[in-house]
């Protein structure tokens, strides 16, 4: 089993990371000194596993004294001569609210009030080098690493603390951010013991970080630190920007995907006031004083273009089975045969799933400016650090020379990890020599951008007569390998993943393929449920050994009220499953028009278990909007496109789910202050579909193995 | 022209043509009110102007000369939240936070002709706002808190 999963973790990372440098050492000991004006600074190291090794190298140093700073920062915790703690860290806040989360974690271990606590977020020149956020990978890796860094930090300035009262450390308690002596006689603030010092500490590598069962500040709802900047329309993101001289870009763009320009004429564009006109191959933009002679000038550009044709959305699935290739590297699991032969009973069917945008509501943005040969960008993306290597590779100029800035960006859901825009804007203020704002449109997001993958899906498998599913085989092609993977306990499986030639641009996307696998997986089960007469919930149940698979859909059918006699022409389902480290079940009620066919999705109750909640306020706003997302998926997104062309790639042409589309939704929140945290940002949105599928056929009798459910 | 933004006279130099939206956020710095469609299918541009909920990225600016337009940071009073922005971060009713001025902007208005909206008339009038997060029951939520309708803090 080890060796399968182990294969697919490559699968994984196709969509997901588009290959990140295995090392990075560009934030390195010079610039953190730079950065380092005095105070209390403890470092993580990229990895405990380098911690370890610089700890051997150094022997064993001081308690006090200087060490040598590391050269692969991952993040740094920083407590200045005045008090203030300031925390950097490589990663965006996207509306996941961890801005929050991550400060939580810091005061708690801190023993200072959350609001004490600065983040610094998602600048090249100012934070160490970061992946980026996706993967549900903040809250597991991150928040840990920042812990360890407070905790050490804490013990740091508590021995200072003791040093200077001449007592033992174990005699210093930091409480409410104030160190006190053993009878509270004495009290020091965090500047106080601060002021004065220039002391950088790496954190050990077995530092001691609270359990989460004595966590204080982390563990409580607390609201979102900079709450009050979103309610009054404050807080700048990337297209609030504005720098002086700075000019509105936009870009005259192809006719269709991969076609090639045969001629232009810029003229009447070049000859409008203040427009300058930047052409670079087959790139043509322009830049204005004001965005409505940017748009002007665009239109204004005379272009022909030759696009080849290219196959459309009504052949697509034929066309990625037929440009499938062999699977790659899993070995199957006992044995398809034998499974089959055990078998009472055997179904084969396939499922499909569309191609979706993101459609984050702030589109992808980016200001540009050069200043003596050095680009700055300010720009909405998970990826800092791989937008910043995009740049360094579009203008041949060292990384060195370049600072991306992230501000707290209007979303993503994984469709912002590439930095076509930033290029692009920095493109058009190289050629204006003027700072550049460039605003992608909302039909540019659908046509220029990457989609979550479409795919299909197909399963064989066998099932006794008493429940037990023997064999389990399992393809999908292109849309991913992420949660192929079966919780339930089948003794005999062939997972396979199939790489396929996409039509359009595809890459991540909130719980990347977790959605499409889970969708076919749990209709699936529904379907050798009804085989074998049994009770959807009970025929789970008999599959399922993992306790905690078990919690989240016994959760789900209790609070639901699965068992309870249901109203007419209402149908219910459920699903269950897996992924990133998290548990989540879902059940849906709908009813069905019985004249029109209309599906309306009634209630949902969806259930989540990912170890120690960090924050319940936020998980539970998390798990809601993964849900009301999905409906998306689930009932009506669906990118149409022919010939290179987005043919719904508007908001009156692509339904995005609305106040009216989302029925009445109840969370249940497993607790489990036992368990490590995981992520929580993606895998609440794949239970969804399939419950709801499954739902309809409870009314209606009706199979339907397409996501969107049509 | 002249613009009368959040009580404040204005005379802008501009196309009569050019949408509100962008004399909002490039000329007056305004920069609360977003673009999130360009056809008025998302409400992230949303403005109050003499009362009614328009779509500044439709609207040309000659179109509002002289009537009472009101954004995001004309609600707040004295460096004050309304009722409502309370409610929004009572409620935790937003995520990226991007669709919040125009929710709040749309919701204001229609708390100021139905003080004590039902939740369908809350979701009709709001139904033209997407906020891609999915944070919709929470908005409800927070519109009813600040109406004194909620029956329970979201948790």
């Amino acid at each position: 089993m080890n060796d399968l999963n182990d294969d697919l973790e490559l699968e994984l990372e196709r969509y997901e990371l588009f290959a990140g440098p295995l090392y990075n050492f560009h934030f390195n000991r010079r610039q953190f000194l730079q950065a380092f004006s005095g105070g209390i600074a403890l470092i993580v190291p990229t990895s405990n596993l380098i911690a370890h090794a610089l700890q051997q190298e150094q022997g064993e140093s001081g308690r006090r004294g200087n060490e040598r700073v590391p050269d692969d920062i991952g993040a740094w915790i920083h407590i200045d001569e005045s008090g203030v703690v300031s925390v950097f860290t490589g990663k965006v806040e996207l509306g996941q609210n961890i801005r929050t989360s991550l400060a939580q974690a810091v005061a708690d271990e801190l023993h200072v009030p959350l609001n004490d606590i600065r983040l610094v977020m998602a600048d090249t020149d100012l934070t160490p080098f970061d992946m980026g956020t996706f993967g549900s990978m903040s809250t597991p890796r991150m928040a840990p690493q920042l812990r360890k860094a407070a905790a050490a930090a804490r013990e740091t300035l508590i021995a200072l603390a003791a040093e200077q009262w001449k007592v033992e450390p174990s005699a210093v308690r930091i409480v409410n951010a104030r160190f006190v002596n053993h009878d509270a006689s004495k009290s020091l603030t965090l500047a106080e013991v601060a002021k004065g010092r220039k002391l950088v500490k790496t954190i050990p590598p077995d530092v001691a970080i609270t359990p989460a069962k004595d966590w204080t500040i982390a563990g409580t709802p607390a609201p979102k630190v900079d709450g009050r900047d979103f309610v009054t329309g404050k807080h700048q993101y990337t297209t609030d920007i504005k720098r002086d001289g700075m000019l509105y870009g936009r870009i005259v763009r192809p006719s269709a995907m991969e076609a090639k320009l045969l001629s232009s004429d810029t003229k009447a564009a070049e000859a409008m006031k203040g427009v300058v006109v930047v052409r670079d191959g087959d790139f043509i933009g322009v830049a204005a004083p004001e965005h409505q002679t940017a748009v002007r000038a665009e239109k204004a550009i005379a272009v022909h273009w030759q696009a080849p044709g290219q196959p459309g959305n009504d052949a697509l699935f034929d066309y990625l089975k037929k440009n499938a290739a062999a699977s790659r590297g899993s070995r199957p699991v006992g044995s398809m045969a034998d499974g089959l032969a055990a078998a009472d009973k055997k179904l084969s069917q396939a499922y499909t799933i569309a191609y979706i945008a993101h459609a984050p509501l702030e589109p992808r943005a980016a200001v540009a400016e050069w200043n003596d040969g050095k680009l700055t960008v300010w720009t909405g993306t998970q990826r800092p650090f791989g937008v910043r290597s995009e740049l360094a590779e579009a203008f041949h100029i060292p990384e060195e020379k370049i600072r991306v800035i992230v501000p707290d960006t209007g979303s993503g859901y994984g469709g912002k990890h590439t930095g076509e825009c930033a290029i692009e804007a920095a493109r058009l203020a190289r050629g204006t020599g003027k700072p550049v704002k460039l605003v992608w449109t909302r039909e540019e997001e659908f046509n220029w951008a990457y989609f979550r993958p479409a795919g299909v899906i197909e399963i064989s498998s066998g099932v006794k007569n008493d429940g037990t599913v023997t064999a389990w085989e399992f393809h999908n092609y292109n849309s991913g390998a992420s949660a192929m993977q079966v919780k339930y306990n089948f003794p005999n499986q062939d997972i396979q993943f199939h790489n396929s030639k996409s039509p359009l641009r595809q890459g991540s996307y909130r719980g990347l393929a977790a959605t499409a696998n889970h969708f076919a997986r749990e209709v699936h089960m529904d379907e050798l449920a009804q085989l074998v007469n049994l009770d959807p919930v009970e025929f789970r149940l008999k599959n399922i050994k993992d306790e905690r698979l078990k919690g989240v859909l016994e959760a789900a059918a209790s609070s639901f009220g699965w068992g309870r006699k249901k109203a007419e022409g209402r149908g219910r389902g459920i699903a269950c499953g897996f992924e990133k480290g998290s548990y989540v079940a879902a059940a849906a009620e709908v009813s069905v028009d019985a004249k029109t066919g209309s599906v309306k999705i009634e209630r949902v109750v969806e259930s989540f278990e990912c170890g120690a909640i960090v924050n319940k306020l936020h998980l539970h706003n998390q798990v809601e909007g993964a849900v009301v997302q999905a409906i998306g998926g689930a009932m009506f997104e669906n990118i149409q496109f022919k010939d290179g062309q987005i043919l719904n790639g508007r908001f009156s042409k692509y339904r995005l789910p609305r106040f009216s589309d989302v029925p009445a939704i109840e969370i249940v929140l497993l607790d489990r202050r036992d368990l490590p945290s995981a992520g929580a940002g993606e895998t609440p949105i794949v239970g969804l579909a399939p419950a709801v599928s499954n739902a309809i056929f409870d009314a209606t009798g009706k199979r339907i193995r397409s996501m969107p459910l049509t | 022209m002249n613009i009368n933004v959040n009580g404040k006279k204005q005379r802008i130099d501009v196309d009569p043509q050019t949408p509100l939206l962008y004399v909002l956020r490039d000329q007056l710095n305004l920069t609360g009110t977003k673009y999130g469609c360009g056809e008025a299918r998302c409400g992230a541009c949303s403005v109050v102007v003499d009362g009614q909920v328009m779509r500044s990225c439709v609207t040309p600016v000659g179109r509002v000369a002289d009537k009472q337009i009101t954004t995001i940071e004309g609600l707040e009073n004295d460096g004050k939240l309304t009722p409502l922005q309370e409610a929004f971060l009572k409620a935790d009713a937003l995520q990226c936070g991007y669709c919040t001025s125009g929710m709040i902007v749309a919701a204001s208005n229609l708390l100021s002709k139905n003080p004590k909206p039902t939740r369908e008339e809350i979701v009709k009038h709001m139904d033209g706002n997407i906020c891609r997060c999915g944070t919709y029951l929470r908005i409800v939520k927070a519109v009813q808190i600040a109406a004194g309708t909620a029956r329970e803090v979201a948790e």
